[in-house]
């Protein structure tokens, strides 16, 4: 565990210094911990692979203060058990106009697009944590066989829905925005909808798995 | 429940609260006025909550018809704002008849200004605010900025509002600067001295390309030492970015809550007002504090805006 001011009313909880499993765990444990037992002037919580970025009420208490006070949950998070994982399947029309890069992606890591869908839909995924925007689950780890790098120039558009790649990362769009991950395919579900609880579909800890659907079952889907 | 026309809506017309803190683990960004400190004081002048819904107007602002009447009161940027071509002062409540329009110009200082109005502006809360949410088209009216045509319910006067004005003083301590007060980020140490020094010795030029995201600035380019690949992290409001092409970033209200570039520094808290008063082609500087001393003025600002004695005659 390793402490870094980050501005002058936020601090930097490193629970690990690699992505992966040991400390997305970590990160999740001291999160529930301070989701169960909230402590006043935290304002806010932003989990990230590694980290989580503690915004403080800094009239109430000082950086060394909040330092000491996030160590002893800390240690009591390293206790508690690490619950159970839940999956979320999420339906995809992989290639054509859902997903326009399916081709280069394939192209660049001299695959054929099925191969390149096969390994996207072969493993069940970690959602490390969500950010960018509402609901924007990042996913990993991506087989490295089709690890691509971003865009050079993002889209100003990408389709609510539209499932892209990026690194050794894969994730779903929730909201029509600008992006730059190469987008594969596209899911006929909402991903963040604020008259729903839980308004995500995808929450941190999660394990999320792709499966694959016709053009037709997902305009079916759409109309649903 | 009395109404307002949007007549004209002006270039980037929002409805912002002091925003939805507290929901970085569903990937929501705060949002919320990017001039806190002139909302909190235009709505307090009408003996409202600190953090009623009020509009936010951009660079240039809009024509709202107020066919029941209202009380109002003008924060942060002038824009010349007129009823019956007479200018509405700054800072203080008016009342608008019925059937009154208020007509806003171009700005003549500042980026934002702020429209209040008593009993607020009526929009469904999204997770506890009304503030608008651009990017994912969430909160404030229909997730979006105003348009002509767009009828919003306001508060309906329940009391006559007092004349209460601002101290002497007041806002000359609160005017929005041009220069930054940072302390370092947490990759600070990532770039080299002569970068540090660049950043607090050079001059930056706020870009065309700059929204509630976040400025970019044009200016001297600041590169961090070797290559070395940052795990996306937490980003604080106000948090100072490098580009891999050594471009500077202020992130800010509406910003992505996660990020991988290295951050050299942030602006304090005591400051983050001024960041949203800065217009593209501003030409800004940043000044180096400790975290001792920001904490210091975040905490005096934080005093003098919660007390109503120290705020108004």
């Amino acid at each position: 565990m390793r402490f870094q001011a980050a501005s002058d009313q936020a601090l930097l909880v490193y629970l690990g210094e690699k992505i992966g499993a040991a400390a997305h765990e970590r990160v999740v444990r001291l999160l529930r911990l301070l989701q169960q037992e909230p402590i006043a002037w935290i304002r806010n919580i932003q989990p990230a692979y590694c980290s989580l970025l503690i915004t403080f009420d800094a009239t109430v208490v000082d950086h060394a203060e909040a330092q000491a006070k996030l160590s002893e949950y800390e240690s009591r998070a390293e206790k508690m058990p690490a619950g159970k994982a839940r999956l979320v399947e999420v339906p995809v029309c992989y290639g054509g106009e859902f997903g326009p890069d399916l081709e280069d992606v394939a192209a660049q890591r001299g695959l054929q697009p099925e191969k390149v869908v096969e390994l996207h839909i072969a493993r069940t995924y970690q959602a490390y944590f969500l950010g960018f925007a509402p609901g924007f689950a990042y996913l990993g780890d991506l087989a490295e066989e089709i690890a691509a790098p971003r865009l050079e120039t993002p889209r100003k558009e990408v389709a609510a829905g539209s499932v892209g790649i990026a690194g050794r990362q894969t994730a779903v769009y929730p909201f029509e925005t600008p992006g730059g991950w190469r987008l594969i395919g596209r899911t006929p579900l909402e991903i963040f909808r604020k008259d729903r609880e839980p308004m995500g579909l995808i929450a941190i800890g999660d394990q999320v798995k792709f499966r694959p659907i016709t053009r037709a079952e997902f305009l079916a889907a759409r109309q649903a | 429940m009395s109404l307002l026309v949007v007549e004209s809506a002006g270039l980037l017309t929002t409805v912002q609260d002091f925003g939805r803190e507290g929901y970085g683990a569903l990937g929501v960004s705060a949002s919320g006025a990017a001039d806190a400190v002139a909302l909190r004081l235009g709505n307090l002048l009408l003996e409202n909550k600190a953090g009623t819904p009020a509009l936010e107007m951009t660079l240039k602002g809009g024509t709202f018809l107020f066919p029941d009447g209202a009380v109002i009161c003008l924060a942060g940027a002038n824009f010349g704002a007129q009823v019956d071509e007479k200018a509405l002062e700054l800072w203080r409540p008016h009342a608008i008849l019925p059937g009154k329009r208020v007509v806003f110009g171009p700005t003549k200082d500042f980026a934002r200004s702020y429209m209040c109005v008593a009993g607020g502006i009526g929009v469904a809360e999204f997770l506890r605010s009304a503030s608008t949410h651009l990017l994912s088209g969430l909160g404030g009216w229909d997730g979006r900025a105003l348009r002509k045509g767009d009828v919003l319910p306001i508060g309906r006067l329940e009391k006559n509002i007092r004349r209460r004005k601002l101290r002497a003083g007041v806002l000359d301590g609160l005017k929005p600067g041009k220069t930054l007060r940072v302390t370092r980020g947490p990759q600070s140490d990532w770039f080299p001295e002569e970068a540090r020094e660049t950043l607090v010795g050079g001059e930056f030029v706020v870009s065309e390309e700059s929204n509630r995201m976040g400025l970019r600035l044009d200016g001297p380019r600041l590169a961090a030492r070797g290559k070395a690949e940052m795990i996306s992290e937490g980003t604080p409001l106000g948090a100072i970015q490098v580009t891999p092409s050594g471009q500077t970033i202020i992130l800010f209200v509406e910003q992505q809550t996660t990020g991988g570039y290295p951050k050299i520094a942030n602006v304090i808290g005591a400051d983050l007002h001024c960041v949203g008063q800065l217009r593209p082609r501003d030409t800004i500087r940043f000044a180096e504090v400790s975290l001792a001393e920001a904490r210091a003025l975040w905490i005096e600002q934080r005093r003098l805006l919660d007390s109503e004695e120290r705020l108004f005659a």
